[in-house]
């Protein structure tokens, strides 16, 4: 037994729904460049879950691939932008996005 | 039992993703993103995803936070003195996301209606099934990331010199 003939697919929907909410809400909600970066993770994330989902009540591995891929990408994302989290940090001594406004129109 | 379970590990996730938003110290938050990616590694479990689930904690608990961890003490952010945004704009930020939610979970209401063409396999998220599409229907996506982690890997150290002469 697994929770695919348990769960209804709905309660994965909503939960994913959820989670990438929450994901928004940290973006829009903080001022710390490093939160928003792993807020983006939980937006991420949550595509990821409900692709899993979808994979296993359809038994169709493709959405599994999708979400590696995803996983790979998400790997080189962080990669490029902690370096350059590192650099803002190194020009303003600060990562706070307010800071950030000289192409602020 | 696995109900049970299921409401568990999604009371974590959603917990734990709220106080990574709202914990003051960044510190915290990192530990808290680590305990939602734990969650979630345990619901790939639940459905049948054990690769994934391996995958996942690997790739992000192990990497992924160690590096946010990483920069978060190289560049000494671990107090709680950050600036906040000012109270209209937090109550603007939430009831944008709330309308988001209300938006996503209207287009989503007819999903489970779709019906599945293969007939059930549990056994479709283990290293054996999914090693035999990666390698057979993804090849050429799976050589292409290589490249993509070339092109992360350079730019990484092109950003993090000191100087760019």
């Amino acid at each position: 037994m697994s929770a695919v003939q348990l769960v209804p697919i709905n309660w994965y929907i909503l939960l994913s729904a959820v989670l990438f909410t929450i994901g928004v809400l940290g973006v829009l909600f903080r001022r710390n460049a490093i939160i928003i970066f792993m807020c983006i993770e939980i937006m991420l994330n949550a595509v990821n879950l409900l692709l899993v989902a979808f994979s296993s009540y359809l038994s169709d591995g493709a959405g599994q691939v999708f979400v590696f891929f995803i996983m790979a990408v998400a790997a080189a994302e962080v990669a490029v932008g902690l370096a350059i989290l590192i650099m803002i940090y190194r020009n303003n001594h600060s990562t706070d996005i307010n800071v950030l406004n000289k192409l602020k129109w | 039992m696995i109900l049970y379970l299921f409401y568990f590990l999604s009371f974590l996730v959603i917990m734990s993703a709220l106080m990574v938003v709202f914990s003051k110290n960044p510190v915290h938050s990192v530990l808290y993103l680590v305990m939602a990616f734990f969650g979630i590694a345990g619901h790939y479990v639940l459905l049948n995803a054990q690769f994934l689930a391996a995958v996942h904690i690997i790739v992000y608990a192990g990497a992924i936070m160690v590096l946010f961890l990483f920069v978060i003490m190289l560049l000494n952010l671990n107090k709680e003195t950050e600036p906040h945004k000012g109270n209209w704009l937090k109550l603007a930020a939430t009831i944008a996301s709330g309308l988001l939610l209300i938006i996503l979970v209207g287009a989503l209401k007819g999903a489970d209606k779709i019906v599945s063409v293969n007939a059930f396999n549990g056994e479709v998220g283990l290293v054996k099934n999914l090693g035999k599409i990666l390698f057979n229907d993804f090849l050429l996506p799976f050589e292409v990331s290589s490249i993509l982690f070339l092109a992360a890997m350079v730019g990484a150290v092109m950003l993090g010199k000191k100087e760019i002469k």
